[in-house]
């Protein structure tokens, strides 16, 4: 499996894509930074990027990886290795290709610039993000064999995270206005790891006082410990869930 | 030359003879100390006569209910502490013209019969508190029924720690009392710093009121008074005023209220007044107002609050000019369609128009609400969209074509630059020619 992932991540490396978005990713930080007058706002900026870049971006990437590298996993499969092990090669080469991108280029600027809790949960959460829609490009990937289908369906699946899924939400809160919706949204947050990862970065930002009882009742639950640990064992799920169903059409497939 | 040495020696002692009898006239002086006659503040005080100086020197006194009942002056030396150890109020002043100098006066219990107080002053005209400390009391000075006073450079601080709003007492706390001078005062740790219920002509300047449980400065239906060069910081609830007219506050610092239900100014039913040259910064929320009108804010600086200003419609005819909005996370806020206040030649660091004929003043019109900032006022759980991207993009759209947001809520001619408020008088002078006519003139 090691030497599999090797060839992965010397092919991602070798077409210099990534080194693109680690350059991108870092010259994006520092001039947040060196913008904005706080490091506070800094990194409020930064969430607000880091959360819509990088998730395309990671999307895109798998998606395209995925296809073009279709032919040596055919090579593998006729080789006496388990698809599954093929499968996760593939997917922790790229995942942890991105990752990386993200920590050099998001990462260093935040230690230098922000150093503390909550540039530990920006970094943190761009991680998962990374893994999350990563596996979500590889479940789009296996679906279909059509190359322009499946990037169709994991740029629809980022629109949806990023964009349509709050917009169900608004709605929703705003339909049930007269409801106490507290531990509805709380459980709507949930359900996107984008908006997880934003309010858990935000309630370790000074702007938790102004959200109001909702703001409060968040607090009371991502301030402690066991909150936090479980908004990241939803961030787990939410990795393990789009990896372990495309790794089971992946197995089953016909190649 | 015999003769005159001797003259000199009659004139001499006559004035000195009538300088002594002038000071018996004035009044005499009554010192307390360890091994004086007096060893008791109290003792002394009943003693004294009007016009008299009572003299406390350094040390402890362990004293309570001292009543002033003539015109005196009460002095401290080398600061003496009078401590109440609990047993009930310290100093009552149930006379005119005295003056309360240079004590340190400590722990008073709660009383919520009582009201204890370290000073109270009951019905009685031209008093002068100064230069005390006053140290863990339920009350700090309770002035009531009484005509100008000078409260200036005390020191009141309480222990609020732990403690609920209804076991503390205020630190200075002024009814039914007329021209009132409260200076360069420090208060803390009480319920309300400054609180004043039906004060007239008064001035509450240079104070610093910081770490209060409910309110920095309190104040209702005291029409005619003006604050200004005050410090109000980390106050539970910030400042709250209510039901006054005729205020002017100038050049006072509103910081650091921060919490859930923390304002910076708070303001219910005030009218008539002027807001000038004020710093609020970090707050919640900067000026919530409710029911306010023909108030005037002028050259505010609003920096870095989660709401700069809350404005419900129940407010109206309030004009505001030359103000700058810089990083608040929303600039206005409001609950409903209807606007009748004015806005014009603000400072907005979100506008994003242009200025082409280089005036200073952008030639687009900026809306300072954001279709967020009314849904949450609607929908408070939508918090959790903050900062989204689709909210983002909501603002925007939202800002092109107007339909949700107020259309008369518009700052027709935000400035380019930040407003500097001392060094701008001809950019100002400027402005004002161009300007159209204020609201109330149209």
């Amino acid at each position: 499996m090691n030497k599999i992932i090797k060839y992965v991540l010397y092919d991602i490396v070798r077409n210099k894509i990534i080194v693109a978005y680690t350059l991108f990713l870092l010259l994006l930080s520092i001039g947040v930074f060196n913008l904005g007058g706080s490091p506070d706002k800094g990194l409020l900026s930064l969430l607000n990027l880091v959360l819509l870049t990088v998730p395309l971006i990671s999307i895109v990437f798998g998606t395209t990886h995925f296809y073009n590298s279709y032919e040596f996993m055919e090579l593998l499969v006729s080789q006496p290795i388990r698809r599954s092990k093929i499968f996760m090669s593939e997917y922790l080469g790229v995942a942890l290709s991105l990752s990386a991108a993200f920590m050099i280029g998001v990462g260093i600027p935040v230690l230098l610039f922000a150093p503390g809790a909550t540039g530990l949960y920006l970094v943190l959460t761009g991680v998962f993000i990374t893994f999350i829609f990563v596996a979500l490009a590889f479940l789009a990937s296996v679906i279909t064999r059509d190359k322009a289908k499946g990037i169709g369906i994991a740029l629809l699946l980022w629109f949806y995270f990023a964009l349509i899924y709050d917009g169900i939400v608004l709605f929703i809160l705003y339909s049930f206005g007269d409801y106490p919706l507290e531990y509805a949204t709380l459980a709507l947050t949930a359900l996107n790891p984008v908006d997880l990862g934003r309010v858990m970065v935000l309630l370790n930002l000074d702007v938790s006082a102004m959200m109001g009882y909702t703001g409060a009742l968040y607090k009371s639950i991502f301030g402690s410990l066991w909150g936090i640990g479980l908004a990241f064992a939803v961030m787990v799920l939410w990795v393990l869930v789009p990896v372990l169903v495309s790794r089971r059409v992946f197995k089953r497939r016909d190649m | 030359m015999k003769n005159l040495s001797k003259k000199i020696v009659v004139w001499t002692a006559c004035t000195l003879v009538l300088l002594l009898t002038s000071l018996q006239a004035v009044g005499g002086t009554l010192k307390v100390c360890t091994n004086c006659t007096y060893t008791s503040v109290k003792q002394a005080v009943s003693q004294a006569k009007a016009g008299d100086v009572v003299l406390v020197d350094g040390g402890v006194y362990l004293e309570s209910g001292i009543e002033i009942t003539q015109p005196i002056r009460l002095i401290g030396q080398n600061n003496p502490v009078i401590d109440s150890n609990n047993s009930g109020q310290i100093i009552t002043v149930l006379s005119d013209n005295v003056t309360i100098q240079g004590f340190t006066l400590q722990n008073v219990a709660t009383s919520y019969t009582r009201d204890d107080a370290a000073i109270r002053v009951r019905q009685q005209n031209n008093i002068q508190i100064l230069d005390n400390t006053i140290l863990k009391t339920y009350y700090g000075i309770y002035l009531q029924y009484s005509d100008g006073i000078v409260v200036k450079g005390n020191v009141v601080k309480g222990e609020n720690v732990g403690r609920t709003e209804s076991s503390l007492g205020n630190a200075i706390h002024v009814y039914y009392t007329d021209d009132v001078q409260i200076i360069g005062n420090e208060v803390q740790g009480h319920r309300d710093g400054i609180y004043l219920e039906t004060v007239k002509n008064s001035t509450v300047e240079r104070n610093l009121s910081h770490q209060n449980s409910r309110y920095g400065l309190h104040f209702m239906f005291s029409d005619g008074n003006a604050y200004t060069h005050n410090i109000f910081r980390k106050n539970g609830a910030g400042v709250a005023v209510m039901y006054t007219t005729n205020v002017r506050m100038e050049h006072n610092v509103f910081e650091d209220n921060w919490g859930a239900a923390s304002y910076g100014l708070l303001l219910k039913e005030i009218n008539n007044s002027v807001i000038y040259n004020n710093t609020f910064r970090r707050n919640t929320t900067g000026i919530h107002m409710e029911s306010s009108s023909r108030l005037d804010f002028r050259n505010n600086d609003f920096e870095r609050n989660g709401w700069a200003i809350k404005l419900m419609t129940t407010c109206i005819q309030d004009t505001f000019r030359l103000n700058n909005f810089t990083g608040n996370s929303f600039d206005i806020s409001t609950n409903g369609n209807a606007q009748h206040n004015y806005f014009e030649h603000n400072y907005w660091e979100k506008y994003s128009g242009y200025d082409l004929d280089k005036n200073g003043v952008g030639d687009v019109p900026y809306r300072p609400v954001s279709l967020y900032s009314m849904l949450i006022e609607r929908v408070p759980p939508s918090v959790m969209l903050m900062r989204s991207f689709m909210v983002d993009l909501l603002d925007n759209m939202e800002r092109v074509l107007p339909s949700i947001i107020p259309q008369n809520l518009v700052d027709e001619r935000p400035l380019m630059k930040k407003v500097n408020h001392d060094n701008n008088r001809e950019f100002v002078q400027v402005l004002r020619q161009t300007a159209s006519a204020p609201w109330r003139e149209r």
